[in-house]
């Protein structure tokens, strides 16, 4: 069996994002950029998977930038057989699915995996609209992941605890923060993953068209909340709380 | 322009944060409900009548007693037939059956919406909140998710919409639901909670976040949340995290105890009308968006608090 991991390029985790003064989007000029937290995970999970005996071969992918192409070596590093890189430049979440549905429709893989969403975008979309692309189950938010014949069961985390469904392969899948912590890649395997093979790609050669649908009028800086007081100590605390009505 | 809201409830009861969605709903255009769920029928009679609501569609059928996306969502997409916009509250419900809808739809969605400037341009999020963004839908459907916190609840009275059967496909035969391990919570819900206190990894395991924590949310009648740490060092179960991939709150007062402020927590509370901050690290940068700040050993402050309180 294969799986797929489609892989993200954004800003790093620890950076502060810096809105342009144009308002015309997010300063990713000379900042770090690294794998989207959540697609480490999913990449952990397909390796795991494989380690296990489950998989036969992690396939990673990334529609991006140029660039992308060292989270795919990431992902090599990290473990992954071999990687698709389609360019194209702020493809939104309906046009990668799109484009992931083709290769999946290729590649005929038993799961796909992502993280649940990209910490750029925030959009939590495209893993649940590839599902739909692609008829398959959908497994959100995974917290745990058990392959078992021809189904896989996933507690998924949901408000209020957890939720486990089982869901008939082949199958999408999700990743939450906690389904397992991913692997830091050695040097030596850094070293192998420049050899590994890299497939390049354009959306057309898909014949996917990925034409945004949304048009970003402005981006600003949210409200900023100013620092307040400090109190000295507990009785000052309690006589703010008071004053405020939240302490009788 | 006809709305269709996605009703979020359990089959006996609908919840709050259905409320807030009939809100965005109602800036776009006529306000109809759907509520898919088995055994559902209080559920539509609530919805029924929230002020401005005018229809509630209600798909009663086994099939949709866990709402999974894969059931739910072609029934949402063929009501989209005559409907301009789907709306759906941006809970782990939402978010999973919403980007399905989109995609059948062939629809970009807009996710965790914070306000309706118009019926096609909406402000979101993005980076953890920390830009805002103001986007145009070009597409002639919108399928939406809305931030809970960002709109006014609706009446939940004063409305008598009509109530009319829908069916769907029924179970898509993929996917089955297995168990639901819901922690009985007496506390008030993060989402809705008007005070939350939360413990960060300072609290060092289960027993001392519950045995320093807990008695204060009691004093307080507060819901309880925790850091992205905290859960992940096992002291409360996931569903309490409060950040950017956590629960989105914005409570009356937000304690944080023992949170230094990571971004991605600030993103989940930093609506919060009132935050107070309680850490002995007096550079952490929690105390940059406190409005009350108290450097001092959680240890020894806390248990103060509940005394005095």
């Amino acid at each position: 069996m294969k799986i797929i991991v489609p892989v993200k390029r954004v800003i790093d985790y620890n950076v502060k994002p810096r809105v342009k003064p144009d308002g015309s989007g997010v300063d990713l000029a000379n900042v770090k950029m690294s794998m989207n937290p959540f697609d480490e995970i999913a990449i952990e999970e397909a390796l795991r998977l494989r380690e296990k005996g489950v998989a036969t071969e992690v396939i990673a992918v990334s529609v991006g930038p140029d660039k992308a192409q060292e989270t795919l070596r990431t992902a090599l590093a990290m473990g992954a057989d071999r990687a698709i890189l389609v360019v194209a430049e702020d493809v939104e979440p309906l046009g990668v699915a799109k484009i992931l549905a083709k290769i999946v429709e290729e590649e005929q893989p038993g799961l796909v995996i992502l993280g649940k969403q990209a910490i750029d975008d925030d959009s939590n979309q495209t893993g649940q609209m590839l599902a739909a692309l692609t008829g398959r189950p959908q497994g959100t938010f995974a917290n745990t992941v058990n392959v078992s014949g021809d189904s896989v069961h996933v507690a998924r985390e949901v408000d209020g605890g957890l939720q486990t469904v089982s869901l008939k392969m082949p199958a999408i899948i999700t990743t939450d923060l906690r389904l397992n912590e991913p692997r830091y890649a050695s040097l030596p395997n850094i070293m192998k993953a420049k050899s590994k093979p890299l497939a390049q790609k354009t959306p057309a050669d898909y014949g996917v068209d990925v034409t945004p649908r949304l048009k970003t009028l402005k981006v600003v800086e949210p409200p900023v909340r100013s620092a307040g007081i400090k109190v000295a100590d507990v009785d000052a605390l309690v006589a703010k709380l008071k004053e405020m009505g939240v302490a009788a | 322009m006809k709305t269709l809201v996605y009703a979020e409830h359990d089959n006996a009861s609908l919840k709050d944060a259905t409320l807030a969605v009939v809100t965005a709903a109602s800036q776009i255009g006529e306000v109809h409900v759907l509520v898919a769920g088995s055994g559902c029928g209080a559920v539509a009679a609530q919805a029924a009548k929230i002020a401005g609501v005018t229809t509630v569609h209600v798909a009663d059928d086994a099939a949709y007693a866990q709402q999974l996306a894969e059931n739910v969502a072609p029934l949402v997409a063929s009501l989209m037939a005559s409907h301009d916009a789907f709306l759906a509250p941006a809970t782990s419900n939402g978010k999973n059956i919403a980007p399905r809808v989109a995609a059948l739809l062939d629809v970009m969605q807009i996710s965790d919406i914070l306000s309706v400037e118009s019926a096609d341009t909406f402000t979101r999020p993005i980076y953890a909140g920390n830009a805002i963004a103001t986007v145009q839908s070009s597409d002639a459907k919108k399928v939406i998710t809305v931030r809970g916190t960002a709109f006014a609840k609706a009446e939940e009275t004063g409305g008598s919409a009509t109530i009319e059967a829908v069916s769907g496909s029924g179970d898509s035969g993929t996917s089955t639901f297995l168990s639901a391990e819901i922690a009985k919570q007496e506390r008030p819900e993060l989402t809705s909670a008007k005070i939350i206190v939360s413990g960060g990894r300072a609290l060092k395991d289960a027993e001392t976040f519950a045995a320093t924590i807990l008695p204060l949310a009691d004093k307080l009648g507060a819901g309880v949340g925790a850091s992205r740490a905290a859960v992940d060092a096992g002291f409360v179960p996931n569903d309490y995290q409060v950040g950017q991939t956590g629960k989105i709150v914005a409570p009356e007062v937000y304690v944080a105890v023992g949170i230094s402020g990571a971004i991605q927590h600030l993103a989940g509370m930093k609506d919060s009308k009132v935050i107070i901050a309680i850490n002995k690290d007096e550079d952490a940068p929690i105390f940059q968006v406190a409005d009350i700040g108290l450097v001092g050993d959680l240890f020894t402050v806390v248990p103060e608090l509940v005394g005095k309180l």
